[in-house]
């Protein structure tokens, strides 16, 4: 079938030397721009499979001269965007922490930064908006069980509540006055019965009566006479509105009777002190944060007041 | 093969143009006339705006560029004269698009490719390469013979010369661009110094490479193959499209002035004389009719009028002239008014649309408010119990300041019985029911503002309202939610 290629009379055109039933073929040559654009294709992938990881093995594909690698990629980006932050980072780190507020715009740096740190550490516990859950405090309002000034914030992140790795952790430890026996069931219920009075949640009943007297000589100590708590140990606040594990009678009975004791880790030993400083100005910012003096001027007068009583 | 069917009537096609043809190359003659003097007067004003434009300076005050057309992409805005765009304008550059659109299908209905054979910049672009050439190498005739001529060190000499004038002349044009992008002097200084963007340098350099592939190298073949308004013309155009007419009812049969001695036959005014041809910026003859490569750009009008007036024939028979008149012509009758080829319902209705467009533009510029504040609500938490029974929600409110100066504003509350204020670097007791701030000349300050209401606050809607307290004054104001423990009040 083969014939010799000849030029086709009627096209000018050499035929590929295939006849079918009288049928042949033009050998009509690819246009020279895609030709070339093909060889500059094959140059490149040669270049490429040289200077790139290309050819699969069993283990892994060839390194390529160049030893480029996607991780390695990833990494410089990192490296670069870290190198990006260091003079930011720097001010920050010079600064201490309650005169971070005088500088707007470095404070609002360290709040943006430590929205980013938020999210990868503290969400876990303290939820993406950081509202907490039963145990685990809401940060948006303005309870505070160890203080809410900037500075004392980022000394409790620094050293965490009740953390056994830091001697400068928050403690303080609540009795278990059921499950130790220090009160009986009956005096537990009457004690809860007190704390829903001064919290606003019941009205006054015999219960309570009784509970008042249990109260003031097992509980005021720390949470105060009229249940005011106390930032030193870090007793919460029973007249107020929020309950770390829950106001209803049976989450008040078990915190009576067991006691509870949250922990926090110190954060100063799981990130570098400048993130930690963000965190802080983060969690002041939420919408809780109380000014700079370290004593809350709310705090200040109920205590004379409790004095007169 | 080869036996061969009587009925079968073959075909030369071996001079047909294949679908690979080799590019035959142009080499357009000089020519002068009005139409020559109209297009160098064009290309002048287009190449002095393209040039000039980004040097125009223009007072804004201490707080914004001072150059008259800037597209200011790290920034997000858009600069023109004394009018300034924002991202959440866009829709004016959209306008503009859409207005540039009509306007080619409204010159193109009046006055046919008057866009390709004037304003184009591959016209524009080409017409200075070639007038190179003519510089170079000499009319069409030089050229022809440099063109055919063995690749001696003195051709190459001669080539490397113009390619190094086409490469300038690219290089002045790519780097003209991103003088729109940023403060000209500014870029010119940090360009030559090595200072600037990598950015500009590839932008450049790619423009560059575009210009002297596509005005040196190129030319009408973008026009011919690679610029879709060719293919739309033929859509757009009508019988009463302005388009070069060679009347070959005038010309035919041609002959040179020789010939129609000897010829039996009258011959027609065409003396066949190719200057036509000669002049083509695309190659094309035009005796063929208007075809895809005509960009109307007269010049062999200009070189079909000299030869007619060297050997005293009336001038025209190569003319822009309409399907219409070249009928009416033939039939020995007068042209149509010009105005009434002009005015008629195909362009009044694209005046019309243009125009509208141009209106509605005009009006939202004059309406466009330069104070603005717009808020989003926190999702996750809602809402948040105070301990002293109050409420809080938390907001971003953003306050949009459009002018060139710092403005002091108030930002407060409305419809919230009790409701106060305050923002994430103030202590949660320090709220307030209204906040006097500034906002940063031409910026959006971005605020995380908290409102607390007092216990047994209903959730509902109330408004956040946006007050300038300058002598400007203005005011905005967005409606958003307050939400409590009972939900959000819907």
């Amino acid at each position: 079938m083969a014939n010799e290629p000849r030029i086709d009379e009627a096209t000018g055109v050499e035929t590929v030397g295939h006849e079918w039933d009288g049928i042949e073929e033009l050998n009509n040559p690819l246009p020279r721009w895609w030709l070339w654009t093909f060889y500059a294709c094959i140059a490149f992938a040669l270049g490429y499979v040289v200077l790139y990881p290309a050819l699969p093995g069993l283990t892994g594909a060839t390194p390529g001269t160049l030893g480029w690698t996607s991780r390695g990629a990833l990494a410089a980006d990192l490296k670069a965007a870290e190198a990006s932050k260091a003079a930011v980072r720097a001010q920050i780190a010079a600064i201490p922490v309650e005169q971070l507020a005088a500088d707007p715009k470095l404070l609002r740096v360290a709040i943006e930064g430590g929205r980013a740190a938020f999210k990868v550490n503290c969400v876990q516990c303290h939820g993406a908006g950081a509202a907490g859950s039963k145990g685990y405090p809401n940060l948006n309002d303005d309870d505070w069980l160890w203080g809410g000034d900037i500075a004392t914030i980022h000394q409790t992140l620094q050293h965490g509540i009740r953390y056994p790795g830091d001697d400068q952790a928050r403690q303080s430890q609540m009795p278990a006055f059921g499950r130790d026996g220090i009160l009986t069931p009956a005096q537990v219920q009457d004690v809860v019965s007190h704390v829903r009075v001064i919290s606003g949640e019941d009205k006054a009943n015999g219960s309570a009566q009784r509970g008042a007297a249990i109260f003031a000589a097992n509980c005021a100590v720390c949470h105060g006479a009229n249940g005011e708590g106390n930032r030193l140990v870090g007793a919460p606040r029973l007249s107020d509105a929020i309950w770390l594990y829950g106001g209803d009678r049976a989450s008040l009975t078990e915190t009576v009777t067991n006691a509870h004791a949250g922990v926090m880790p110190a954060w100063s030993q799981r990130l570098d002190p400048v993130t930690v400083k963000m965190l802080a100005a983060y969690v002041h910012s939420l919408g809780g944060g109380e000014a700079a003096a370290p004593v809350a001027p709310a705090e200040a007068p109920a205590q004379p007041a409790t004095a007169t009583k | 093969m080869n036996v061969q069917d009587p009925r079968l009537v073959r075909v030369d096609h071996s001079k047909d143009l294949g679908l690979y043809a080799k590019r035959k190359g142009v080499f357009p003659k000089k020519v002068d006339g009005p139409f020559r003097r109209f297009k160098w007067t064009v290309m002048a004003l287009c190449l002095a705006v393209y040039w000039g434009t980004p040097w125009i300076r223009w007072d804004r005050g201490p707080y914004a560029p001072h150059q008259a057309v800037l597209i200011d992409m790290a920034n997000r805005r858009f600069y023109m004269f004394d009018i300034e765009i924002w991202p959440h304008e866009f829709y004016f550059v959209a306008g503009l698009l859409i207005m540039a659109g009509i306007g080619l299908f409204l010159v193109t209905s009046a006055v046919g490719r008057a866009w390709c054979g004037y304003a184009c910049p591959q016209t524009v672009w080409t017409d200075l390469y070639q007038h190179v050439d003519r510089i170079v190498d000499g009319d069409r005739n030089a050229q022809l013979r440099l063109q055919k001529a063995p690749w001696t060190a003195s051709k190459l000499a001669r080539r490397t010369f113009k390619w190094g004038i086409y490469l300038a002349i690219a290089f002045v044009t790519g780097g003209a661009w991103i003088f729109y992008f940023a403060d000209a002097p500014t870029l010119q200084h940090a360009f030559w110094t090595g200072q600037a963007d990598p950015v500009a340098y590839a932008t450049t350099g790619i423009l560059t490479f575009t210009t002297f592939w596509l005005g040196g190298f190129m030319r009408e073949q973008v026009c011919v193959y690679m610029c879709p308004w060719p293919r739309i013309q033929t859509a757009m155009l009508d019988e009463k499209s302005l388009i070069v007419t060679y009347k070959h009812w005038r010309g035919e049969p041609r002959g040179s002035v020789k010939s129609a001695a000897r010829s039996p036959v009258p011959l027609g005014d065409c003396i066949d004389c190719q200057q036509c041809e000669a002049v083509c910026p695309t190659g094309i003859d035009i005796r063929e009719g208007a075809q895809i490569g005509c960009i109307t750009c007269g010049l062999c009008i200009d070189a079909c009028d000299k030869a007619m007036r060297d050997i005293g024939r009336p001038r025209g028979l190569i003319d822009y002239c309409t399907l219409e008149d070249a009928t009416r012509e033939r039939n020995g009758q007068p042209d149509a008014p010009v105005l009434k080829t002009l005015f008629r319902p195909r362009t009044l209705v694209y005046f019309g649309i243009w125009a509208g467009i141009g209106l509605a533009l005009l009006f939202m510029l004059g309406q466009r408010s330069r104070l603005d504040l717009s808020v989003a609500k926190d999702r996750n938490p809602e809402y948040v119990q105070q301990s002293g029974g109050a409420i809080h929600n938390g907001f971003t409110v953003k306050l949009r300041n459009m002018e060139d100066r710092p403005r002091p504003v108030v930002l407060s509350i409305a419809g919230l019985p009790g409701g106060a204020i305050y923002t994430d670097d103030m202590a949660s007791n320090a709220a307030r029911p209204s906040l006097q701030l500034q906002v940063p000349a031409d910026e959006t300050r971005r605020l995380r503002v908290y409102v607390v209401a007092p216990r047994g606050t209903e959730p509902g809607q109330f408004l956040f309202q946006l007050k300038a307290i300058d002598a400007q004054g203005g005011h905005g104001q967005s409606q958003t939610t307050f939400t409590t423990a009972k939900g959000n009040g819907q």
